[in-house]
Parts: structure tokens; C-alpha cells; sequence
């Protein structure tokens, strides 16, 4: 795939426009029918352990996984481990984002390094990072910076592609009236790209947030020394499957709070589109 | 102040993907006086928003010299207003933001533009509009603010390129009447493409014709009616017969 083979970038945001107000029945089953199904399936869980079909050590029950969450938090662990991870994936997504959105801006500026970069790109997608986070771990250890790089990895080419996409679309009758206002460079970047790209980089911006965490994960699955990747490792090993749920359920709240935090910032920046547009 | 524009042997000509040459525009020689209205008509296709594009300085000439008073037009210059079929909003900015953002770029102080935005207002039309984002405008409003966009700034030379051409017949009216008063105070140079004939006569000094691509001047018609005009002008014989002529330069070309 070319990049300059992607779909000529909308101009319109791409997210959905903000709903009216909703009925005030919708508005309640909104929020309540999330919960009962959360509920069923806990129910179901609880019904299955107590039916003893598996082994205690296979589906542990729910009120084993909550003991078993009490426990690490209280002793700390759980903190350790998700305070690394996070560190991590937030590493990982600002390095990722940062070289994403300067490469791309270059890209988008200059047909010449398009052509240069994107084999090196694609072929850089299109493989696995599981399959090349070995390689990594060799050349930059198992500490943190190999975490760092595996997430950068993972949300560069998403990002990348968006910011291409973004600044591409700038609406070039934009781009000549303001070279008719004599519009330094600096304030063309300011008032017109990077306000105009932003639906799109905010978009990537929230497909980045989940990955990097995937990202972080795949460097402490491969090889590390604490991290809730880590953890889940570790537990396994031990067949002590309920810390194995409670670290999976400790990145699945990360992973929905990253992806929250981007979200309310992109309500906030694009907050002129439910004003009318 | 208003400026004279000068089109000399101006041509222009665009690379087909086959690396063939495709002649869009000219050779065309002509002047806009400083201080005048001249409008462009022309099948579509002829090069008339490439002669803007020149004239912007937005684009360079493969042959000839287009210039401001005597200078060759070598960019873009903030004496020179545009505007598009497109208003060409930021849909991020107010109403009001909109309007100051010629200002801004120019480095004008704060209250001095939304004075001069604030200004303007009430003549375009949009006194109660200045906190509207302009998704919730209509068409014609859209286009009201790219005109005090384009104001805003003082010009010299206004470069229109079919303005007011994706509006309803009712609202171009108006809003061409709106733009004949602004002019008629401030006697910008104006060089406005259109392909309504009325208002072309109703609006011009003077209406230019061009062929087919490559564009040259096939018509350089006088409009000698009274100013300042109206609309009830528009029913005299003596406009009448302007708007014939101009019909009648269109269609032979
Ligand atoms: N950027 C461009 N690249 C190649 N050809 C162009 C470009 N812009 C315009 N043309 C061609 O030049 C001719 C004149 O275009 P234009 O100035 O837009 O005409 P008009 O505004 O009178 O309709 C047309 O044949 C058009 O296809
Ligand atoms: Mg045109």
C-alpha cells in the first residue's frame, strides 16, 4: 500500500456529529443497560464456577478474583506493576504521537519524501511488532526504553497516516487566501493546518491511546522485570489464575481511561462543532 | 486608494499528466482603471480563475506581466483582496474571528480589530451573528462574512472569482447590491468574474468577454449607465440593451 494511495482526506470531521438531547428514557437505558449487561455477565460467571465445571484453577470464581484484587492492592503490588505499565504506555504514546506527527507533517509537505520513506514505512506495518519485539529487547534491554519503543512503534503508523491525511486535507482555496494575507509560514501552521487537521489527529490521538497500551504489553510479555504484562507472566506460570483476571481487568480500565481522557479532550478542542457548523 | 490592474501578453498554461503543455489562458493585454468595476465573463473552462489566480499572484504567468500600478505582481499582497464561489470560512472561528483574521495575520492589535470588525457588522448584514460558528449560517450569510473578510483589510483591489455563484437568485441580488454600495464608498479596484449577465451589467463599468480556452478577450463592452444605481435601473430600456450586447458577444463566442 502507497500512502499516497489513502482515500483523499475528508475535509469534514470524521466523527459522528454530537446527538440532540435525548429522550429522557433513552437518556436512563443509556447508562443502565451497560451496567445489566455487565451484571449478566458476572451472573453467568458465578453460575458457572458454582456448577464446579472447571477446575478452580482454570475459571476462578469472581468473589477469588476480588479477594485476590484486595490483596494486591493492598500489599502494593498491583500499583507497582500498573504504575510501570503506565508509565510506559504514556512514554510510549508521546514518543509515538510526537515522531508521528512531525514525520507526517513532513510527509504531507514534501511528495519527495513520501516516496523515499513510505517502502520503509509500510514494510515497518506490515510486520508484527510482536514478532520483531525480540530485536528490541536485544538492542535496548528489558527495561523501560524497550517498552517505550515497542508502543512508540505500534502507534506511530496509525498516527502517522492520520497526520498525512489531516494536513493533506487542508482546503487549499484556505491555504491561497491566506498567502493573499501574506501569512508568514509560522501562522499558516498555527491558524489554518493545525486547526484544520485537528478532528483528524484527534482521532488518532484516540486509536493511539489503546494501542500504546497494547504496545507497553507486548514489550513486558516478551521480556521485562515488573509491569502488569509482567504479572500476568508471572501468575500464569504460578497457576495463580485469579491475579492473571485481575491484571487483565487492571489494563482494561487503563486502557478505557486513556481512551476517555482523549476523548473529553477532543469534546473540548472541537467543541466549535456542536455549536453548529 | 484603489489600484490600476495591467494584464500584459499575460498567458498561462498548466502540464497535462502526458507532459503535454495546455494552453489555459491568453495572450491577453487589458487594464482595469483604479477605481473601477469590471467584470469577466466567459465559458467555463476559458481561464478565468486562472487570470485571478495570476492577478493574486498565487500562481506565475507561462508568458507576459500582470502588474499592480506599475509593479510586476511577483506574490500574493495583502492590497489585494479575494474571494471565491466558496466563502471559505474557518468553521472553528466565530463569526467575529472570522472577519479578524486578515488583521491578525497583519499583527493589528486586538481591539483595534474587533472594533473594525464590530464595524462592519451592521452593513453586511450580521449585526446579531458575530458569536455564530459558521456551520449554523446559510449560504448567503457564509458568503456576507467572506466579504467583510475580504473588506476588512482595505484593499486596493478587490479579485472576485464567481462570488456570489452558488447562491439562490434572491440572495445574490441582494448581496451584489450590498457589494455595489460598499464599492460606491470606497471605489476598490474591482475585477469580478461572474457568469450572470444581469449582474454583470447591473453591477460593472465595464464587462469582458472572453473566448474559449485559451481565454482572450472576445468583447470589451462600456456600461454607461448613471451612478449610483438601483435595481428598478435594471427595467430600463437602457440597460436592456447593454445586457443584449453582452448576450450577444457570449454567444458568439
Ligand atoms: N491546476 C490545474 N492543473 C491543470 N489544469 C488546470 C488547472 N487549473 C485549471 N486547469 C485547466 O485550465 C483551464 C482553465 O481553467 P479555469 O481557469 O479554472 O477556467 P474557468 O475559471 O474559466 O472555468 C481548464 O481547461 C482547466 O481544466
Ligand atoms: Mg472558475
Amino acid at each position: 500500500m502507497q500512502l499516497n494511495a489513502l482515500p483523499k482526506s475528508p475535509t469534514r470531521p470524521l466523527t459522528l456529529p454530537l446527538a440532540g438531547r435525548p429522550h429522557p428514557f433513552r437518556r436512563f437505558s443509556r447508562r443502565l443497560i451497560p451496567l445489566l449487561s455487565l451484571g449478566l455477565l458476572l451472573l453467568g460467571w458465578q453460575v458457572v464456577t458454582m456448577l464446579e465445571l472447571y477446575p478452580a484453577f482454570i475459571i476462578p470464581s469472581p468473589a477469588a478474583v476480588l479477594e485476590k484484587a484486595i490483596e494486591v492492592t493492598g500489599d502494593g503490588r498491583l500499583w507497582l506493576h500498573a504504575s510501570t505499565t503506565l508509565a510506559a504506555v504514556l512514554s510510549g504514546l508521546a514518543v509515538g504521537v510526537l515522531a508521528a506527527l512531525a514525520l507526517g507533517y513532513a510527509i504531507a509537505k514534501s511528495v519527495l519524501l513520501e516516496t523515499v520513506l513510505s517502502p520503509v514505512i509500510v514494510a515497518l506495518q506490515s510486520t508484527p511488532v510482536v514478532a520483531y519485539a525480540p530485536l528490541l529487547i536485544i538492542w535496548f534491554g528489558s527495561g523501560l526504553t524497550s517498552k517505550i519503543v515497542t508502543g512508540a512503534l505500534i502507534v506511530f503508523f496509525p498516527m502517522l497516516i492520520n497526520t498525512v491525511v489531516g494536513i493533506r486535507g487542508v482546503p487549499s482555496d484556505l491555504r491561497d487566501l491566506l498567502r493573499s494575507m501574506e501569512a508568514t509560514r509560522w501562522q499558516t501552521f498555527v491558524k489554518l493546518e493545525v486547526p484544520a487537521a485537528m478532528p483528524v489527529l484527534l482521532s488518532g490521538l484516540k486509536i493511539s491511546a489503546t494501542l500504546a497500551v497494547i504496545g507497553a504489553v507486548v514489550g513486558e510479555f516478551v521480556s521485562a522485570n515488573a509491569g502488569l504484562g509482567f504479572l500476568i507472566n508471572l501468575a500464569r506460570s504460578q497457576y495463580d489464575t485469579p491475579l492473571v483476571i485481575v491484571a487483565v481487568l487492571t489494563l482494561t480500565v487503563m486502557a478505557r481511561l486513556l481512551y476517555g481522557t482523549a476523548t473529553w479532550f477532543e469534546r473540548r478542542a472541537l467543541a466549535w462543532r456542536a455549536r453548529g457548523r | 486608494m484603489s489600484a490600476r490592474i495591467t494584464a500584459s501578453e499575460l498567458a498561462a498554461a498548466y502540464q497535462t499528466p502526458d507532459g503535454d503543455t495546455l494552453p489555459a489562458l491568453g495572450p491577453v493585454s487589458f487594464h482595469v482603471e483604479a477605481g473601477s468595476f469590471v467584470c469577466l465573463l466567459g465559458p467555463s473552462g476559458c481561464g478565468k480563475s486562472t487570470l485571478i489566480r495570476l492577478l493574486a499572484g498565487l500562481q506565475r504567468p507561462s508568458r507576459g506581466q500582470a502588474l499592480l500600478d506599475n509593479h510586476v505582481i511577483m506574490q500574493p499582497s495583502r492590497r489585494v483582496g479575494l474571494m471565491f464561489q466558496d466563502a471559505n470560512l474557518m468553521p472553528w472561528r466565530t463569526v467575529l474571528d472570522n472577519l479578524t483574521l486578515p488583521l491578525e495575520v497583519a499583527g493589528v492589535p486586538k481591539d483595534e480589530r474587533l472594533a473594525a470588525a464590530r464595524a462592519l457588522l451592521p452593513a453586511l448584514g450580521l449585526a446579531d451573528f458575530e458569536a455564530a460558528y459558521p456551520g449554523a449560517l446559510s449560504g448567503g450569510m457564509a458568503q456576507r462574512v467572506a466579504l467583510g473578510r475580504v473588506l476588512i483589510q482595505k484593499p486596493d483591489a478587490l479579485l472576485l472569482d464567481e462570488p456570489f455563484g452558488a447562491l439562490d437568485a434572491m440572495t445574490r441580488e441582494r448581496i451584489s447590491l450590498d457589494l455595489m454600495d460598499m464599492w460606491e464608498r470606497q471605489r476598490q479596484t474591482v475585477l469580478m468574474v461572474t457568469h450572470d449577465i444581469h449582474e454583470a451589467a447591473l453591477l460593472a463599468d465595464r464587462v469582458l468577454v472572453f473566448s474559449r480556452r485559451p481565454g482572450r478577450i472576445a468583447a470589451d463592452i462600456r456600461v454607461t449607465l448613471p451612478r449610483p444605481r438601483r435595481l428598478e435601473d435594471t427595467y430600463g430600456a437602457a440597460f436592456g440593451q447593454i445586457a443584449g450586447q453582452v448576450r450577444a458577444a457570449i454567444s458568439r463566442t
